[in-house]
C-alpha cells in the first residue's frame, strides 16, 4: 500500500494531514534514534520496527477493514477494561495514543493546567485530530481510575462516543460487588452495540488468548532475569506498548518467536550488555507509546533495565484469568477477580503493590529501582514515599523520578540518573 | 605526572589541577556563550595525564580532543568528593551553584549516599540571586553584604524568579526598606535549602559549597536555620565553587592510582 492511499484513509478519519504529517516525522526519527541505533538487537524485534512503522498505516487499515466487516472498536485507557468481553462479541480492542505533547494549548481549555501530560495527551489528540485510534472507534471506554481521568472524560465525552466503568478504590466485598456489577453492565451495553450475545464458549475462547498473550510477556520478564540480560528495557517497553494495539494473535505468536531466540542467546550467554552493567527496575507510571524518555536516558547513562513495574508492564500482565470455569457466570466471575487483583495506585489501601515490587526485585535481581512519576499524578507521588522505604528496607537503592513528556529537562534527568549510578556501583 | 578536575557549570568553570595528591594549580572563569573557548583558554599551559570532568558540561570536555584522557563524573559525586576532602567530618553537603541546589549525604569516605536535586527551574539557586540583585541595581558580590543590613525581612513566598521580582517591586511600592526585601529574598532561599536538606536526611556537621556559598547572608541564614554554627557544625571552604572542580581532580587521582 503507498503513503497516498493511507493519506486518503488518513482523510476519511478527518485528521489533521499537515499536523499529522509532522508528527509522523518526528516519531519516525524519534524510533530511530532510542530504538535503531541500538547495537545487538535480534532479528526479532523486526516485527516491532514493522508494526511501529505502520502504527497509523496498515494497523489502522485493519482496524477500517475490521468495521466494514460489521466489527466494533473499542478504545481504551486504562488496564481496567476487560479486553476479553470486546474479543468474545468479535470486536477491536486498542490502547489510545497518550504518550506525546500534542495539542497541549488546546486540551489546556479544556482541563486544567495542572494535569498530568498522559490526560492532557489523549484530550490533545483529540482535539488536535491527530490520532487515527481515536477516530476509528466506535465507542472509548474510560474508567474511574484518578480524580484527572474521571473529569476529563466529561469533557472528553462531548467529542467522542464515551462509556465509562466504574472502578472501586478499595477492595472489600462490597467494592468486589461493585465491580462485578460493572463488569455485567459493560457487557450488556457491548452486547446491545454489537446486537450479539456474550456465550461461555465464547469468552472461554476470548480469555484464552487475552491469556496467551500476557503468558508470553510473562516468559519474556522471566527471561529477562538473566545475567547479562538478552534485551534491553527500551525494546520490551516498545514490546508492551505494541501489545495494546497489535491483533493479539500475531502479537503472541511474534513475542513467543522472539523468546526463542532470547533463550538460545541466553544458552550461550550472551547479553545486550556487558555481564557487570548495572540492572534498574522502572516503578509507577504508565509509559504510553511514544514516551520512550526516561528509559533512554537511562539506558544511555551505562545501565540496563529489566523490569517495569507499571500499567504498560507487569501490572498488565502478571495476572491471568482462571480458565477453570465451565459456564458463562463461572468465568465472569473469574473475569471479576482478575481484574480485581490489578494493584493500581488508585486503590486504598494498596500493599499489593509493595509485596509486588520487592518480589520482583528480587527475581529480577535489580541493582536499584528508578520511581517514574508523571508531574500532577498524585495516586503514585504519594505512593513513592511507602515504595521507597520498602525499597530500603528491602535493602534495594531507589530514586524517584518526576517528570512529563517535554525535553526541558532531559539534562537534569541525566545527571540525576547518573549520580543514582554513582551511588550503587 | 599531573592530573586536572574541570567543573563546567552552567554560570563558571573551574579547574584544579594535581599532583601526587597536592593541589599545584587553580584557575577559574565564567562560562559565557562559548564554553569550548573557556575550557580551552583555562587549560592552556597544562600538561596532564588524565582529567576527569564534571558539571553541565562534563560531556562537552570529553569530546573535545585535549590530548590526554578524560572521564566525567557527576556534580554531585564530585562535590561529595570535594568536600569530603577539605572537611573530612562533614556528614551532609549543599551545594548551590549557578542553577542547580543539591543536597546530599555522605558515607566514610566521601560516597554519596542519598541526594536530592532542584528540578527543571532554576528557582531558589544562585541565579535566583543574581536576577534578584538587578533589581536593587546591585552587582551580585555585593548583594549578600547589602542583605545583611536588613533587621526585619518580610516574608517572601515565591521561589519562582518572576513572581519574587513582582512580590519584591510590590513590597518597594508598599515602602518596606529595600535592605529588608534583600534579606528576604535570601530567607526564602535558606528556607527551601532546609527543606531539601531534610529530604535527605541532615546530619551535622554541614559542608555548604558552590558559588552561592560566597554570599555572607547566605551563610548567616543557612547556619540560623539549620541551627549549627559556622566553623563548628557549618563549614564553608574559603573558596567554595573549587570544591566540584577538586573533587574531580581527587577522582582522577585515584583512576590514575588503580590503573598504574
Amino acid at each position: 500500500m503507498t503513503q497516498e492511499s493511507y493519506e486518503a484513509m488518513w482523510e476519511s478519519l478527518n485528521l489533521d494531514l499537515s499536523a499529522h504529517d509532522g508528527l509522523l516525522g518526528v516519531l519516525g526519527k524519534f524510533y530511530g534514534d532510542i530504538y535503531m541505533s541500538q547495537q545487538g538487537r535480534l532479528k526479532g524485534m523486526e516485527y516491532l520496527d514493522f508494526v511501529l512503522s505502520e502504527v497509523h498505516g496498515l494497523r489502522i487499515k485493519e482496524l477500517l477493514e475490521a468495521k466494514a466487516q460489521g466489527r466494533k472498536i473499542i478504545g481504551t485507557f486504562c488496564v481496567f477494561v476487560p479486553e476479553e468481553l470486546a474479543l468474545a462479541l468479535d470486536c477491536v480492542q486498542v490502547g489510545l495514543c497518550a504518550g506525546a505533547d500534542a495539542g497541549k494549548e488546546a486540551a489546556e481549555t479544556l482541563v486544567p493546567r495542572n494535569t498530568c501530560a498522559l490526560i492532557k495527551s489523549f484530550v490533545g489528540f483529540k482535539l488536535a485530530r491527530l490520532c487515527p485510534y481515536t477516530e476509528s472507534c466506535d465507542l472509548i471506554v474510560g474508567e474511574t481510575t484518578c480524580d484527572g481521568k474521571k473529569k476529563a472524560y466529561e469533557a472528553f465525552g462531548e467529542l467522542a462516543p464515551m462509556y465509562i466503568m466504574e472502578v472501586p478504590q478499595t477492595k472489600t466485598p462490597a467494592a468486589r460487588k461493585l465491580w462485578k456489577e460493572e463488569v455485567l453492565r459493560y457487557m450488556a451495553t457491548l452486547e446491545s452495540m454489537t446486537g450479539k450475545k456474550v456465550t461461555a464458549e465464547k469468552l472461554a475462547k476470548a480469555i484464552k488468548i487475552v491469556n496467551d498473550r500476557r503468558r508470553v510477556l510473562q516468559r519474556l520478564n522471566k527471561l529477562r532475569a538473566a545475567v547479562p540480560t538478552p534485551i534491553s528495557g527500551r525494546d520490551v517497553l516498545l514490546i508492551n506498548q505494541i501489545s495494546f494495539y497489535d491483533d493479539p494473535l500475531r502479537f503472541t505468536g511474534a513475542i513467543n518467536a522472539l523468546c526463542d531466540q532470547l533463550e538460545e542467546r541466553i544458552k550461550k550467554g550472551e547479553g545486550v550488555v556487558p555481564q557487570d552493567t548495572p540492572r534498574l527496575m522502572l516503578s509507577g507510571c504508565p509509559m504510553a507509546v511514544p514516551n520512550w524518555k526516561l528509559p533512554f536516558i537511562i539506558e544511555s547513562s551505562g545501565a540496563v533495565i529489566v523490569g517495569e513495574e507499571s500499567c504498560i508492564g507487569t501490572r498488565n500482565t502478571r495476572d491471568l484469568v482462571d480458565e477453570s470455569g465451565q459456564t458463562l457466570d463461572e468465568m465472569l466471575d473469574a473475569l471479576a477477580d482478575r481484574y480485581m487483583h490489578i494493584d493500581c495506585a488508585c486503590f486504598t489501601p494498596n500493599d499489593e503493590r509493595l509485596e509486588n515490587i520487592e518480589s520482583m526485585a528480587s527475581e529480577l535481581k535489580v541493582d536499584g529501582v528508578v520511581q517514574y512519576t508523571l508531574m500532577f499524578c498524585q495516586p503514585y507521588a504519594h505512593e513513592g514515599f511507602k515504595v521507597e522505604k520498602r525499597l530500603t528496607d528491602h535493602g534495594t537503592p531507589s530514586m524517584i523520578l518526576e517528570t512529563d513528556y517535554s525535553m526541558e529537562d532531559v539534562e537534569q534527568l541525566k545527571t540525576r540518573v547518573e549520580a543514582f549510578l554513582e551511588t550503587i556501583k | 605526572m599531573m592530573v586536572l578536575g574541570i567543573d563546567v557549570g552552567s554560570r563558571s568553570i573551574e579547574v584544579v589541577a594535581m599532583r601526587q595528591g597536592e593541589v599545584v594549580e587553580k584557575r577559574h572563569g565564567p562560562t559565557t556563550f562559548n564554553p569550548v573557548q573557556q575550557i580551552n583558554h583555562l587549560l592552556e599551559g597544562l600538561e596532564a595525564q588524565m582529567a576527569v570532568a564534571t558539571g553541565y558540561g562534563r560531556n562537552l570536555v570529553q569530546e573535545l580532543s585535549l590530548g590526554f584522557p578524560v572521564q566525567t563524573i557527576t556534580e554531585i559525586k564530585a562535590h561529595g568528593l570535594g568536600a569530603h576532602h577539605l572537611f573530612p567530618k562533614g556528614r551532609t553537603v549543599l551545594d548551590i551553584g549557578g542553577q542547580d541546589t543539591k543536597a546530599l549525604s555522605l558515607l566514610p569516605g566521601g560516597r554519596v549516599g542519598k541526594f536530592e536535586m532542584n528540578d527543571r527551574c532554576a528557582a531558589g539557586t544562585g541565579k535566583f540571586l543574581e536576577y534578584s540583585a538587578q533589581i536593587f541595581q546591585i552587582p551580585i558580590q555585593d548583594f549578600g553584604a547589602y542583605a545583611l543590613g536588613g533587621d526585619n525581612p518580610p516574608i517572601i513566598n515565591s521561589m519562582c524568579t518572576v513572581f519574587a521580582e513582582t512580590e519584591a517591586t510590590s513590597l518597594m511600592a508598599q515602602g518596606v526598606k529595600p535592605e529588608n526585601i534583600a534579606l528576604g529574598l535570601h530567607l526564602a532561599i535558606a528556607r527551601r535549602t532546609v527543606n531539601m536538606l531534610n529530604r535527605v536526611g541532615l546530619v551535622l556537621p554541614l559542608i555548604f559549597v558552590g558559588g552561592v556559598a560566597h554570599n555572607p547572608c547566605m551563610c548567616n541564614l543557612l547556619a540560623e536555620q539549620t541551627k549549627t554554627k559556622i566553623d563548628e557544625t557549618l563549614f564553608v571552604p574559603k573558596e567554595p565553587d573549587m570544591s566540584g572542580a577538586l573533587g574531580a581532580a581527587l577522582w582522577a587521582q585515584e583512576i590514575v592510582a588503580e590503573t598504574t
